[in-house]
């Protein structure tokens, strides 16, 4: 398979978030800012990449009956490594994800690429799906913190430009997160179904 | 190389093999990173003891824990002085009455008690309401500021119940909390200074 096309086959076709709709509980959960999306994004995909190159190298050394568990044990071990990194040298990030960033551990998005695409696919393969994925799924997390941020705080980026009590409060809360993302999705589709005609 | 069997043997080495790896390579990174938690956890302390006292340049000293009655944990006072002379003391205090749970502050009084500043440590309040903590009470608008009040004249509690302070819009639990977390630190601060004498 081509590697232009498996990079950009998770950042527009088979977008994690818009299309395949995965690992939607980091995605709702971090989005109430731009800056939380991006970093959420980036860590995962971090995350992603590494654990894609590694097992599938270690693919034909795994046998079939044990595989989720040792995929389990391989996506854990890098989170906690991110998670030690973040907190000594980025504690600010660390502090406004920290919840979030041990349940990367159980991101569907990360074991389902594990299992239908590292799993079956050289390791240079593994890690373009791995950035294609990261990329896309860092993407989607960042348009929907910067649609909720602008909506519901007024800033973008962290940056205001309207007054302190102005925003649309509920995209800050958790049903804002719903909405914003459906709408989205619907925006997405239809761009989709425009390029393909 | 073909796929390993999955028999017995296979699966316990090879899950056994790869939780070892796993292991050694997280004992190593939380070695490398634990220096560097630690400082970036004791550099944060100590801006926001510096950040809330009176005087920048006063010389912090060895924090003594006060335990009031009824209180579950201790409040840590750290007691700052220049050229010798006691000048007040940042105080770390807590509440367990908010929105989100527990909320933690560090909050600086000068001799007198007239509270100088303060600064959020930990909370998990709602993202857009309860989060504004961070500025409110020092922020110059209606009857928000805090800073220059003292607990022995002023009421510490929101307008709604008699108090003197306007809390935050839609988020009476958490200014409740806040307020209850400074009133507390001003008690421990009245103990503290009895052991002064």
């Amino acid at each position: 398979m081509n590697k232009l096309k498996i990079l950009f086959n998770g950042i527009l076709k088979e977008n994690p978030i818009f299309v395949l709709l995965i690992g939607m509980c980091p995605t709702l959960g971090t989005t109430t800012s731009a800056i939380n999306g991006l970093g959420m994004g980036l860590s995962t995909m971090f995350v992603l990449i590494c654990s894609n190159i590694v097992i599938a190298l270690l693919k034909n050394l795994i046998p079939n009956k044990v595989r989720i568990p040792a995929f389990i044990v391989i996506i854990a071990s890098f989170v906690t490594i991110l998670q030690l990194f973040m907190q000594a040298f980025i504690p600010s990030l660390y502090s406004s994800l920290g919840l979030f960033i041990p349940l990367i551990v159980v991101n569907c998005l990360i074991l389902a690429r594990a299992e239908s695409f590292a799993n079956k696919n050289t390791a240079i393969n593994a890690m373009f799906d791995g950035i294609g994925m990261g990329l896309g799924f860092t993407f989607a997390l960042t348009l929907l913190g910067a649609t909720r941020e602008i909506l519901g705080s007024g800033s973008i980026f962290d940056i205001k430009f309207i007054g302190d009590n102005d925003g649309i409060l509920i995209f800050v809360l958790a049903p804002g997160a719903f909405i914003a993302l459906g709408y989205l999705i619907a925006i997405i589709n239809k761009l989709n179904k425009k390029t393909k005609q | 190389m073909a796929k390993l069997e999955s028999t017995l043997k296979n699966m316990i080495l090879s899950l056994g093999i790869i939780s070892l790896v796993a292991s050694t390579l997280l004992a190593g990174v939380y070695i490398l990173t634990k220096k560097p938690i630690e400082d970036s956890d004791k550099a944060k302390q100590l801006s926001a003891i510096q950040e809330v006292l009176p005087d920048k340049t006063a010389v912090v000293g060895e924090k003594v824990e006060i335990k009031l009655k009824d209180k579950e944990e201790a409040f840590v006072i750290y007691p700052a002085t220049k050229n010798n002379q006691f000048i007040g003391c940042a105080i770390q205090t807590y509440s367990n009455e908010g929105y989100g749970g527990k909320i933690s502050l560090m909050v600086g009084l000068d001799k007198e008690g007239n509270i100088c500043n303060y600064m959020m440590l930990s909370s998990n309040e709602t993202p857009g309401l309860g989060s504004k903590l961070t500025d409110w009470f020092k922020t110059k608008k209606g009857k928000q500021d805090i800073r220059g009040k003292n607990p022995e004249k002023d009421n510490f509690s929101v307008t709604k119940d008699g108090g003197d302070f306007d809390a935050i819009t839609a988020s009476t639990i958490s200014s409740r909390a806040f307020l209850l977390s400074i009133k507390d630190a001003f008690e421990a601060f009245t103990q503290y200074k009895k052991t002064l004498k």
